[in-house]
């Protein structure tokens, strides 16, 4: 992309298509559809973290009046450990089988074990109380130390640690241990002159979602059963849904619902296979909703962290060698995204020597998901702490240490490839030139900076492009819209075509209507499903010049399309996309257009935040006082919703940093389940997020586009800890810094 | 367990319902006159996604019970405005960008429509610690409280 390209659409902050449906309460979400009919479905937790069970027997709720239908493991088909697409990574099917509804042990509280469907709500919550259960109870298992001993507690007894060159003789809570190795780090710290290496501490934290996952679904016997539900990736509850069940995928249709939130948290299921057994076993369609605190014990929780971090520097400001051992909670069963905190810690840094070791770690707590940025932020935390650290040290301003030693086009990466064009320096550079960093600090402010580095993905996204004979059209994509998305396909769109953006009308396709799309994650969406909608709508201008070439008895090369129009270059002659459209029947039907890519390309998107905060130094509370957030995002679509992003992630991160963590007491009980205790920033919390959107083009997008839904959320961590430690003269190694734990830093200090 | 016989005004319009004694507000709203458009969140008043007006009093319809409708004036999201007559706020929430699920939004207009009504010259602070009540998990608030400081701006400009 060697010259700017000029848009009529794209970079305008456009009314999203959606919006009007949603400031008036119109926009039907998961919980929001009722069927004729309908029984609700309710489901028994396990009141232990972990215990064999012994006896279930549901005879006596099955008798109970107005209960319809009653579903346990038993009821799941046999299902394999083959793996299959869930979220943003595979997950065997066995393993989310025994998530879905467990069998012979319960590994976390809240672990479903059994669901009923009833006339009402409050029946089917009556006869959960009829559901005999009798456990075995057994030692919990409830943190990394706890669960990497030689002698923990199994979860699995038939769980062996991967990644060693043999199996290890006896089983383990470890999943799996990686390694990922550049250069030589010994060497590199013998050339140090500084070396900084702490112990960092992150917490269970959830997605928080404000919309609860639900579902209303209906089993059809003969033809095809129905499943509407909020989710991420309607393919891949499709998937999940169809291999628990046995069922052929032609015979499940997925409708995504708008969806309430997910960052992550909505790429699995949950109450979609359930409900669905519930609805065949009643021949009822059937609802079913979690209650917040079912949200939090149950779903989708971000792997709390351990991780060692060491990293060396030359008075110079020469960053020699970085080097991490990072473990991760993966909750009850493998899978947490510890090589992916490996992968994520240093690549901000052109660094020839880095050592990271990983370890997935079973423990009774919920199965973790995707939490936006999967993995980095826990690793990037405990790193850009370290780098911060190590630019005091070195007497170097933290900005100018990055900038010196900043990834850029062809930094080698300790996970493979080199980097493309990336926009980190610009990043920094921004920082450094912002109103924000060059605002002085007052006394008892701390000042915080970190980089943040996700990768981005691509992958397969399908689009069809329906004209009407009025010359408006359809665009079907499959990428459920969970934060403004439909506005950007529409621009990308109206850019190719030529045509008002209020004549093309973006919806999300469900699983019948549409080819497979993979999930709206990985911050691909606007990216690929991007390219798709690009891809189709030229297919549609194609045909469009074709059809004006037939009327005009004239080749279609010799028809150019301008500002939606199709103009005839051998002769006079103008024809509008709704007079081409018009006359479709003349010339061969009516006109679609597609889009069917596996986008490959993604460029990464590097965000560096600027955080200051004031703390209280007789309580421990943090203000957050001035925050920054910048970001490179190839090319802003909508520059609101890129800022959105920002601003979302930031705040996101803020609260990981400062106020949420699962607290569970000794029986593995999580006591804050809900949002009274489980305190996600509010309004009254946060200042304004300023932006600054950096554009340095991802060449493998026609417009330059990359990804920007995710890297926010990383430099939080580090920029709110270390302003933190900043202002109180301390080194901050645990989040949060809720106030018990930042009084307790002023007070060690004396 | 007997069903009461409620009659109430929803939005100006008359309205009779029966409910189970325990029912919410909010599930009556949702289950028993399909006005979906008050959201769910978390059921104890912790998060704002189902604030409705009740006789001009903003409250958390899951922490009122479907009979305490009586008699009252009930004002929902679904009144506050229509696709082609938008209210001012709707229309800034629009124009701001100041909404990405919008699970939260529809609570957060009708609570911003409560704070104007008491104070029509909020500081960003009055205005952030009003809406304290009202989660949002996509955006950090920031285009939220913009776009209500400009409905406060707008409307005032409206009405004087």
């Amino acid at each position: 992309m060697s010259e700017a390209k000029k848009f009529n659409f794209i970079g305008q902050r456009t009314i999203r298509p959606d919006g009007h449906d949603k400031v008036t309460g119109k926009a039907n979400y998961a919980a929001d559809l009722s069927l004729p009919g309908m029984i609700w479905g309710k489901i028994l937790r396990s009141p232990h973290a972990h215990a064999k069970i012994l006896k279930l027997d549901t005879s006596r709720a099955e008798a109970m009046s107005g209960v319809m239908s009653v579903a346990t493991f038993d009821d799941l088909p046999s299902v394999s450990n083959e793996a299959i697409q869930s979220g943003e990574g595979a997950i065997d099917s066995l393993d989310l089988g025994r998530n879905v509804l467990a069998r012979d042990k319960v590994l976390y509280h809240g672990h479903a074990i059994a669901a009923i469907a009833a006339k009402t709500v409050a029946i089917a919550e009556k006869a959960l109380e009829l559901i005999d259960v009798e456990y075995e109870v057994l030692t919990p298992v409830l943190d990394l130390h706890a669960a990497m001993k030689a002698d923990a507690p199994l979860l699995h007894e038939d769980m062996f640690t991967q990644g060693y060159p043999e199996q290890p003789e006896k089983p383990s809570n470890i999943a799996a241990r990686h390694e990922l190795k550049m250069g030589d780090v010994e060497a590199g710290f013998a050339e140090a002159d500084v070396i900084v290496e702490r112990d960092f501490v992150t917490p269970t934290v959830h997605q928080g979602y404000i919309e609860p996952h639900a579902c209303t679904v209906s089993y059809n016997t003969e033809g095809q059963s129905m499943v509407w539900c909020s989710t991420q990736g309607h393919f891949d509850v499709r998937a999940s849904t169809a291999k628990l069940l046995a069922m052929p995928l032609g015979n499940l249709k997925v409708i995504a619902s708008e969806i309430g939130g997910g960052f992550g948290g909505k790429t699995t299921v949950y109450l979609e296979p359930i409900a669905l057994i519930l609805s065949r076993k009643s021949g009822r369609p059937v609802k079913m909703m979690m209650d917040r605190d079912e949200v939090f014990r149950a779903s989708g929780p971000a792997s709390a962290a351990r991780l060692t971090v060491k990293v060396g520097g030359k008075k110079d400001g020469t960053i020699t060698a970085m080097q991490t051992s990072i473990a991760y909670e993966a909750g009850a069963f493998k899978g947490s995204p510890a090589m992916i905190g490996g992968m994520t810690a240093f690549t901000p840094y052109n660094c020839p020597n880095v050592y990271c070791e990983t370890f997935d770690v079973v423990v009774n707590k919920p199965k973790v998901a995707a939490y936006r940025a999967p993995g980095a932020p826990q690793a990037e935390f405990g790193a850009e702490m370290a780098v911060s650290e190590l630019a005091e040290k070195l007497g170097i301003d933290p900005v100018d240490l990055r900038l010196q030693n900043a990834a850029k086009e062809g930094t080698q990466t300790v996970y493979g490839p080199k980097l493309k064009a990336v926009g980190l320096v610009e990043c920094l550079e921004a920082a450094k030139n912002s109103p924000h960093y060059k605002t002085e600090l007052k006394e008892g402010e701390g000042r915080g900076i970190a980089s943040g580095f996700w990768f981005n993905i691509g992958g397969q996204s399908s689009v069809t492009i329906n004209m009407n004979p009025d010359g408006t059209g359809t665009i079907v994509e499959g990428s459920p819209d969970i934060g403004g998305s439909r506005a950007s396909m529409q621009m990308m769109a109206s850019e190719e075509l030529g045509i008002p953006l209020n004549d093309l009308k973006p919806i999300i396709g469900d699983t019948e209507s549409i080819p497979y799309n993979q999930s709206t994650g990985g911050s691909r969406t606007t990216f690929a499903t991007g390219m798709a909608v690009i891809e189709a709508a030229q297919d549609v201008v194609h045909q469009l010049k074709e059809r004006a070439a037939s009327l005009w008895n004239v080749t279609p090369d010799q028809v150019e399309w301008r500002d939606g129009s199709a103009i005839n270059t051998a002769g006079e002659g103008q024809m509008t996309c709704a007079e081409i459209c018009a006359k479709c029947e003349k010339t061969g039907g009516q006109i679609s257009g597609t889009g069917n890519v596996n986008a490959r390309g993604a460029g990464p998107s590097f965000a560096v935040h600027v955080c200051d905060t004031k703390v209280d130094m007789e309580t421990g509370k943090v203000d957050v006082i001035r925050y920054t957030a910048i970001q490179d995002a190839g090319k802003a679509i909508h520059p609101s919703y890129v800022e959105g992003q920002f601003q979302g992630g930031a705040a996101q991160g803020i609260g990981w940093a400062l106020n949420e963590e699962y607290v569970y007491n000794d029986d593995g009980v999580m006591e804050n389940a809900g949002f009274l205790d489980y305190r996600i920033p509010l309004a009254s919390d946060l200042p304004m997020i300023d932006t600054i959107i950096v554009e340095v083009p991802n060449n493998f997008h026609p417009y330059g586009v990359r990804g920007v839904g995710e890297s926010g959320i990383i430099p939080p961590l580090a920029a709110v800890g270390y302003s933190v430690g900043d202002a109180i003269g301390a080194n901050v190694s645990e989040l949060p810094c809720s106030p018990p734990r930042v009084l307790k830093l002023i007070q060690e200090k004396g | 367990m007997t069903k009461v016989h409620v009659t109430t005004s929803i939005n100006g319009d008359e309205t009779e319902f029966l409910c189970e004694p325990h029912d919410t507000l909010l599930d009556v709203l949702r289950n028993d006159l399909s006005l979906t458009g008050t959201k769910e969140g978390c059921g104890s008043g912790d998060c704002g996604a189902c604030s409705v007006t009740l006789n001009g009093r903003l409250v958390c319809s899951c922490l009122v019970l479907g009979v305490e409708a009586e008699g009252a004036e009930v004002g929902t999201i679904e009144g506050v405005g229509e696709a082609d007559n938008l209210n001012v706020i709707q229309e800034k929430f629009l124009e701001h960008a100041a909404l990405q699920c919008g699970i939260c939004t529809p609570g957060l207009i009708v609570s911003t429509q409560a704070l104007l009504a008491e104070n029509p010259s909020p500081t960003e602070e009055e205005a952030r610690y009003y809406l304290a009540g009202n989660l949002c998990r996509c955006t950090g608030y920031d285009k939220i409280i913009r776009a209500v400081m400009d409905s406060a701006e707008t409307m005032r400009g409206e009405v004087k």
